[in-house]
């Protein structure tokens, strides 16, 4: 017999029961609920407190319920698939133990709100993606490439690391009242991706892309709420990132 | 149904993919058809870095690299494979550079290079400094900077568009050598409407990542399924050195979640439970940072041994309590933060519990150095590509290195990339696309939701559980005879059960139920033929060791294993390995 591939687990967890109560909608409609009506289903779960909120998701679509729809990919928090209001806050399934909630009381899971719900936890995507695109997120530069690599000191590059961790998972944008509320709001994301490049000290688009955010839909509708940067998984400090963009408008300093 | 026309259709928006997309779209007409949001994919888990001798801190060439990476894959390296990775490794970090990638930098403002396992200076002195990076984030940096690239270039993407099936002109295994078999298209399911489409293309590039879900304890996405492997195999293609799978040695205990092997690059040292630095005496040279599958199986003997730490002595500490937390958090922030989160443990004070996770499949579906497909030793299908970890070209042999798979996406998703575009736009018509093309993927899905409420008594989860935890105990680190016809026996058995299988979502929209019931049928398949590889293969060789055959046998044994699915299991066959210039040598670190 070959020696011991079993994965280990570490110390001893006690194994409890957690309720989950989720916003659910099937596009097809139910016995019980019209195409796309939001219905509240509860669920319970034999679960660790050093589980995730996906590991309980998981259990109750692999054991209790195949047509419960969520995305997920990486479950550890690096791909931004799973995006969801947990307790009235957005964040991601993998990266949210139950140890962190208080699982002697229900779990309260929605899908991200702002944006068209598909099914149960999933959303449309597309118009988060699509402010994304709007605002150029890609190295501009004129004139020839050189023939190594571009120079540039740790200190530019640091100028500008925070918003490089971002994911594109959504929690900062679904997450800001003014993005619910207002149809034409780019939201705190497409801010982030541009102070990406506008803060790159290799980049010379940054006037066109404060343009674009100083438009109607730009920085000026961020109220400061700051429910962004409690939101980011990536823990960006995103109402910052949007001060300095609203900095760089008017004094035009970078 | 609706049918689509284009010169190009690219399978997977990883790295690969979109590297090869960034190529393609200038030159032909082009689509990349993606179960996930490009932004999604696992390329975006890598950390540690992406290796190029750039010589950017201390003395380094092409050349050593190339040695490296032959010596790291146990001579089951493609030579001329590796040649070309690693000469061109120097402009695909430029190129990376060029798009605005944020690369760590030197006090000069360059590229800053760090340490990794297996990469040397002069043929094995000592580690050198060869992994371009951007923190312990370099993977994310490399699918975040080419989705950029790719929107700039207004790149089509059909997003949450699950390809199942690859559709040829005549069958692979019947045509005879030397005759001409061509790409047709693709079948995909639309997940979100649950469409089926069709795509016929004068080229198709497979680039659908790896297929770690085959085990439990993995680093991989849930996502990572082998759809792109199984499909080839479907069609009739083989594949490439599959029992060669890599266990990358930290993974975070009892989880598999990656920490990369940038902590040991950084200083980080591996511990046994009596606090012994233990790699000094399996690689006395470079210890810690000794090639992977050597580290995971030092690892996992320290733990057989009785040396493991923790209540039940079942992992080894990954220690780096003596490195300062300012220069932990500048260059492993976030595999740090996973340390925290998922265990509690503080990396500042106390080391960190680890063990081997399944990682990387070495093998896949055989290519050329241009990614043209291989239908057996010698014949391409025409218009056929693939590239990334379901490729095989093969620069990683029995195991690879860190850093070079981030390397091998942006340099075989290019050529593949530009070789299908040419191939394009030099082809006046595509195949004909076979009018009964879907046929297959609707009997598929219709099979899966008519079990929905039907007599089926399995359910998909438990099924997965079984094979998944059958790999991990008869086909990881150490492997012999017995586990892997128990592994063999258990695989049939399951492959039996998978018919048997009922789904509970009746839903045509975002039926991720049916997703996971297509996927288990291609784990199935991978699994199967990962074990008959390792079977057949009495000896140990990089990541393949055999208990029973414990040294390599370069007599029998130094040859790639092509394996065909036929209607009475895997049929087994070789291919011989390209040596160019280095001969094989017994492989001390």
């Amino acid at each position: 017999m070959t020696a011991t591939a079993e994965s280990p687990a570490v110390g001893e967890v006690k194994a409890m029961t957690v309720t989950l109560r989720i916003l659910r909608s099937k596009p097809e409609g139910t016995d019980e609920h019209k195409p796309g009506e939001q219905y509240w289903q509860e669920f319970q779960v034999e679960a660790h407190a050093t589980d995730r909120v996906l590991d309980a998701l998981h259990k109750i679509k692999w054991e209790q319920d195949g047509s419960l729809a969520f995305r997920r990919s990486c479950a550890h928090g690096v791909c931004g698939s799973d995006a969801m209001r947990i307790n009235a806050r957005n964040r991601l399934a993998c990266k949210t133990l139950l140890k962190d909630l208080n699982p002697a009381k229900p779990i309260i899971v929605e899908p991200i709100k702002g944006l068209p719900v598909e099914k149960d936890l999933i959303v449309d995507m597309e118009p988060f993606f699509a402010s994304y695109r709007e605002i150029m997120p890609f190295l501009m530069t004129t004139g020839n490439a050189p023939a190594r690599e571009r120079l540039q000191s740790s200190e530019q590059r640091d100028r500008f690391d925070d918003t490089t961790k971002c994911i594109l998972c959504a929690a900062c944008t679904t997450s800001c009242p003014v993005f619910w509320t207002d149809g034409q709001y780019f939201g705190p994301q497409a801010i982030v991706g541009a102070h990406r490049f506008i803060f790159d000290s290799r980049d010379e688009g940054q006037w066109d892309r404060l343009e674009i955010l100083n438009d109607k839909a730009g920085v000026w509708k961020c109220r400061t709420a700051f429910n962004c940067t409690e939101a980011c998984p990536r823990g960006i400090e995103v109402t910052k990132a949007i001060s300095e963009v609203k900095h760089a408008l008017t004094t035009g300093e970078f | 149904m609706t049918h689509h026309e284009y010169d190009v259709v690219i399978v997977g928006a990883g790295g690969a993919g979109m590297r090869a997309a960034l190529e393609s779209s200038q030159r032909a007409r082009t689509a990349v058809l993606t179960k996930l949001y490009p932004t999604r994919s696992h390329t975006g888990a890598a950390q540690g870095g992406m290796a190029a001798a750039l010589a950017n801190v201390e003395d380094d060439n092409a050349e050593w690299h190339v040695f490296d990476t032959i010596k790291g894959g146990d001579y089951l390296v493609d030579q001329d494979a590796a040649e070309i990775l690693c000469n061109e490794a120097i402009d695909a970090v430029l190129d990376l550079e060029k798009m605005g990638l944020p690369f760590n930098r030197t006090p000069e403002g360059k590229v800053d290079q760090r340490r990794f396992g297996g990469h040397t200076r002069n043929h094995g002195e000592a580690a050198v400094r060869r992994a371009c990076y951007s923190a312990d984030r370099t993977g994310h940096m490399i699918l975040q900077t080419l989705y950029q690239q790719c929107i700039k270039q207004e790149v089509e993407f059909f997003n949450e568009y699950y390809v199942l099936d690859l559709i040829l002109d005549s069958d692979p295994q019947a045509a005879a050598e030397g005759e001409d078999v061509s790409v047709a298209g693709v079948v995909a399911l639309e997940l979100s409407t649950g469409e089926i489409h069709t795509f016929s293309a004068k080229s198709v590039v497979f680039a659908t990542g790896g297929a770690g879900k085959v085990f439990k304890t993995t680093s991989n996405a849930h996502t990572l399924t082998g759809d792109g492997m199984g499909i080839a195999l479907n069609a009739g293609l083989p594949l490439e050195d599959m029992e060669f799978f890599q266990f990358h040695p930290t993974g975070l205990a009892g989880l598999g979640i990656l920490l990369s092997e940038a902590a040991r690059g950084e200083g980080g040292i591996l511990r046994n439970s009596e606090g012994e630095r233990f790699m000094e005496r399996y690689a006395p040279t470079i210890k810690d940072l000794a090639p992977r599958d050597m580290v995971a199986r030092a690892m996992a003997n320290e733990v057989r041994e009785g040396r493991g730490a923790g209540p039940h002595k079942d992992y080894v500490l990954l220690d780096l309590t003596h490195l300062e937390p300012a220069h932990i958090d500048e260059k492993l922030p976030d595999i740090t933060e996973f340390a925290r989160t998922y265990l509690g443990v503080e990396p500042y004070t106390e080391p960190v519990p680890v063990y081997p996770t399944a990682h990387y499949a070495m093998g896949g579906i055989p290519t050329t150095v241009q990614g043209e497909v291989l239908r057996n030793n010698l014949d391409t299908v025409k218009g056929l590509y693939a590239a990334g970890e379901c490729a095989c070209v093969s620069v990683h042999g029995a195991n690879r290195l860190g850093t070079n798979s981030l390397l091998d996406i942006n340099v075989f998703g290019r050529r593949a990339g530009i070789a299908a575009a040419e191939h394009a736009v030099a082809t006046a018509e595509a195949a004909a696309f076979p009018d009964d093309a879907a046929a297959r993927v609707e009997g598929i899905v219709t099979r899966l939701l008519g079990t929905v409420g039907g007599s089926g008594t399995e359910r998909v989860a438990e099924v997965r559980k079984v094979l998944q935890e059958t790999m991990d105990r008869n086909v990881q680190v150490f492997r012999d005879a017995s586990s892997l016809e128990e592994a063999t026996r258990v695989i049939a058995e399951l492959k039996e059960r998978y018919q048997d299988v009922a789904i509970h979502d009746r839903g045509k929209r975002f039926n991720t139920d049916l997703l996971e019931a297509i996927e288990l049928g291609f784990l199935l398949e991978i699994a199967e033929v990962v074990v008959a590889g390792a079977l057949a293969r009495q000896e140990s060789r990089g990541g393949h060791y055999r208990e029973d055959f414990p040294t390599r046998d370069d007599e029998k044994f130094m040859h790639h294993t092509m394996a065909y699915a036929t209607g009475d299991g895997v049929r087994l066959d070789t291919k011989p390995v390209i040596v160019t210039r280095y001969q094989p040598m017994e492989r001390k670190y």
